[in-house]
């Protein structure tokens, strides 16, 4: 299947029947494949007049408890920021999905990888955090969405998923039988579905008394301790033994990394590959660990240097940390990286 | 007292206002309370407050309620809406709020024909934020942002959304009243139930535009500011039904 | 015969009902409310014609209007008939 329709066909497996969304290149499959979709599983589908306009009808559609999702990318997502925010104070669970595209302003319609802060950071104003999946196939694609779903769901805030357009625009097989989804949670004690019987739900983000303010990001970072403790999740290739250089890629680069990691081989040269599968949270004490067995970090991204910022952070200055980056559209072949990781050790 | 006539209807909470003295926002707050006991929808209606005097009208109103960012309640209606059909849904809605930020978000819903009723209180200027010039503001009337009055050469005529939205091709019913005298309250309240019967048989978008005062920010007593609506706002917006389902172009 | 109660402590003195009503039967207190504003009273009960005018136009739920035995009825709803329509 297509990347773009595989996320749709995912949300629709995890019983997500409700997407509003706008078109946007590289990721209006989406929206081509739901609309044919949504009918045959009674669900709704609406493209709205902006981005704008989708990620607020999210908000009304999740207050009624339903699971709700929209798709996008990086010039949208920007557009969506301040609905997030809202969304998000509210305490409302939606997946979001960032088919991410090179940037700033209108950037260009290949991939990129640039919105890592936007997701990780700067998804819209005031204190909060939403988790940002990163898959690297298809397949990791369907299950990180249908997970996503059971996690908004858990914590009652936004899950978003940056995958780029090489992965959107992809084919590959995918298996969604496999997947295990339990039910959601009952919503009955804060969803806004009519008052009878019971005192009416407000669902609401202004908090004019500083206490309630307070009281209210005092509970959402507590909820962002629990995932930050639970949540994180990454993957090694080729680390089980100290190496000189570990490479740190997420998405489809860590794709790119690995057919290094190949090519290096052959030249008699081991490299390992740590990859970051949330990229909120980041998996810091996982990567502070590997500072102990590994000489130098190498991040390579599509963006002028994001992810590698955490890298820092993590190692807390134990070792150096180096990048490479490809910018407006271009994706660093293998062979970039080889050359890299060369000039690195000095051959 | 043996037989109560008028009183305190169950859809209103009984908390006082924070609105100021002879702001008709109560009035209309009141209006819409009575016609969904009156056809027998509070039980099964969301309403979605603006951002705007009326964003803590959720503390007047025995009904579930969303706080929408600026704008944006045709959006959430929509999504509330097209998930829950089932559901009552409102909005209630400022000149700011649907007319400024919101032009486009009120327009698309309208187009599409989501089947909600907005609430559209035009007091021509923009209240919460201390009197600014609105896009309905009139022609030499005095803001904060206009403090020489409304010069139409730049900034343009005040917009008619009643007249607007109207020229749609979808079924809606859209009009305008106004509550600034007795009549004009009781003209509000059947066009506020007109526009729920729409929603509650599944018809069409209903909108209605009512002419209300803001005391505070024109610089009149409640008294004078009825007497506004009549002299300048009446003229330029015309109340009447624009729109019905039924008459569609 | 009908019979209008206006709460001093929910009026904010806007002045609305003293405009509304036919009767011109209503006033504003010399007597300032909790708020301190000079709350509406009626000061001629006897010639209340029921017509609910006032309770209309009060913004503030501080109206409320009963009646002994019969009442005038101009408007036919729940809330004046006190039941559905």
């Amino acid at each position: 299947m297509k990347g773009n329709e595989a996320i749709g066909e995912a949300a629709i497996r995890a019983g997500a029947k409700n997407f509003f969304a706008y078109p946007i290149t590289p990721q209006t499959e989406v929206s081509e494949y739901l609309v044919r979709r949504m009918p045959d599983v009674g669900g709704v589908f609406l493209q709205m007049e902006s981005e704008i306009a989708a990620a607020n009808a999210l908000f009304g559609a999740a207050s009624t408890g339903e699971r709700v999702f929209t798709t996008s990318s990086s010039p949208g997502i920007s557009l969506m920021s301040e609905a997030i925010s809202y969304i998000t104070a509210a305490n409302l669970p939606v997946v979001i999905v960032n088919v991410c595209r090179a940037g700033p302003g209108l950037g260009g319609i290949l991939p990129g990888q640039a919105d890592y802060n936007l997701m990780t950071r700067g998804l819209g104003h005031g204190d909060f955090k939403v988790v940002v999946f990163a898959p690297s196939s298809v397949q990791e694609s369907v299950e990180l969405m249908m997970l996503a779903f059971e996690l908004a769901d858990k914590y009652r805030n936004p899950v978003t998923l940056l995958s780029d357009g090489m992965i959107g625009q992809m084919m590959e097989p995918v298996d969604f039988d496999n997947v295990k989804q339990p039910n959601p949670p009952d919503k009955s004690s804060w969803s806004t579905t009519g008052a009878k019987g019971r005192k009416p739900h407000l669902i609401r983000t202004l908090f004019l008394d500083p206490v309630d303010g307070e009281r209210a990001n005092r509970e959402r970072a507590a909820k962002y301790a629990v995932i930050e403790a639970n949540e994180r999740r990454w993957e090694t290739f080729n680390l089980d033994k100290p190496r000189k250089v570990a490479l740190c890629a997420f998405g489809s680069i860590a794709r790119v990394c690995n057919t290094a990691i190949d090519l290096l081989q052959k030249e008699g040269i081991e490299v390992g590959l740590f990859r970051p599968i949330t990229l909120w949270p980041f998996p810091y004490p996982e990567m502070k660990k590997l500072a102990e067995t590994t000489d130098m970090f190498l991040a390579v991204e599509m963006s002028n240097g994001q992810m590698v910022d955490d890298i820092r952070f993590a190692v807390e200055g134990k070792k150096p940390v180096h990048f490479y980056g490809r910018q407006g559209g271009q994706v660093p072949a293998p062979e970039e990286v080889v050359a890299e990781v060369k000039k690195l050790l000095g051959k | 007292m043996a037989d109560l006539i008028f009183q305190r209807t169950p859809a209103m909470t009984d908390k006082i206002t924070h609105y100021c003295p002879g702001c008709t926002h109560g009035v209309i707050h009141r209006l819409v309370g009575e016609v969904l006991d009156e056809l027998g929808l509070r039980e099964r209606t969301v309403g979605v407050a603006p951002v705007g005097c009326s964003v803590l009208s959720y503390n007047y109103f025995n009904v579930d309620f969303l706080e929408a960012a600026h704008g944006r309640a045709p959006a959430f209606a929509t999504g509330l809406k097209r998930v829950r059909p089932d559901l009552i849904v409102f909005t209630y809605q400022g000149d700011g709020d649907l007319a400024s930020i919101g032009g486009n978000e009120i327009l698309h819903a309208a187009n599409r024909g989501e089947k909600f009723t907005t609430i559209f209180v035009n007091n021509a200027i923009y209240g919460m934020t201390g009197g600014q010039m609105a896009p309905t503001t009139l022609p030499g009337q005095v803001t904060t942002t206009s403090p020489f009055g409304r010069k139409v050469e730049d900034v343009g005529w005040p917009i008619r959304e009643s007249e607007l939205l109207s020229t749609l091709r979808t079924p809606a019913y859209i009009a305008r009243t106004t509550v600034h005298d007795s009549q004009g309250i009781i003209e509000t309240k059947k066009a506020i139930k007109q526009a729920f019967e729409y929603q509650r048989d599944n018809i069409c978008f209903s909108l209605v535009e009512v002419l209300s005062t803001c005391p505070t920010n024109w610089g009149m007593s409640p008294r004078a500011s009825c007497e506004w609506v009549a002299s300048d706002m009446v003229p330029y917006y015309k109340p009447g039904t624009y729109k019905t389902p039924e008459t569609t172009k | 015969m009908p019979r209008v109660n206006i709460e001093p402590n929910r009026c904010k003195g806007c002045e609305l009902c003293v405009r509304a009503c036919p009767q011109q039967i209503i006033r504003m207190s010399r007597e300032i409310n909790v708020k301190g504003y000079f709350y509406a009273e009626v000061f001629d009960q006897p010639r209340c014609i029921g017509c609910t005018l006032c309770g209309l136009t009060c913004p503030d739920l501080a109206i409320t209007i009963g009646v002994n035995a019969v009442a005038y009825r101009f408007f036919d709803s729940p809330i004046t008939t006190g039941g559905a329509s």
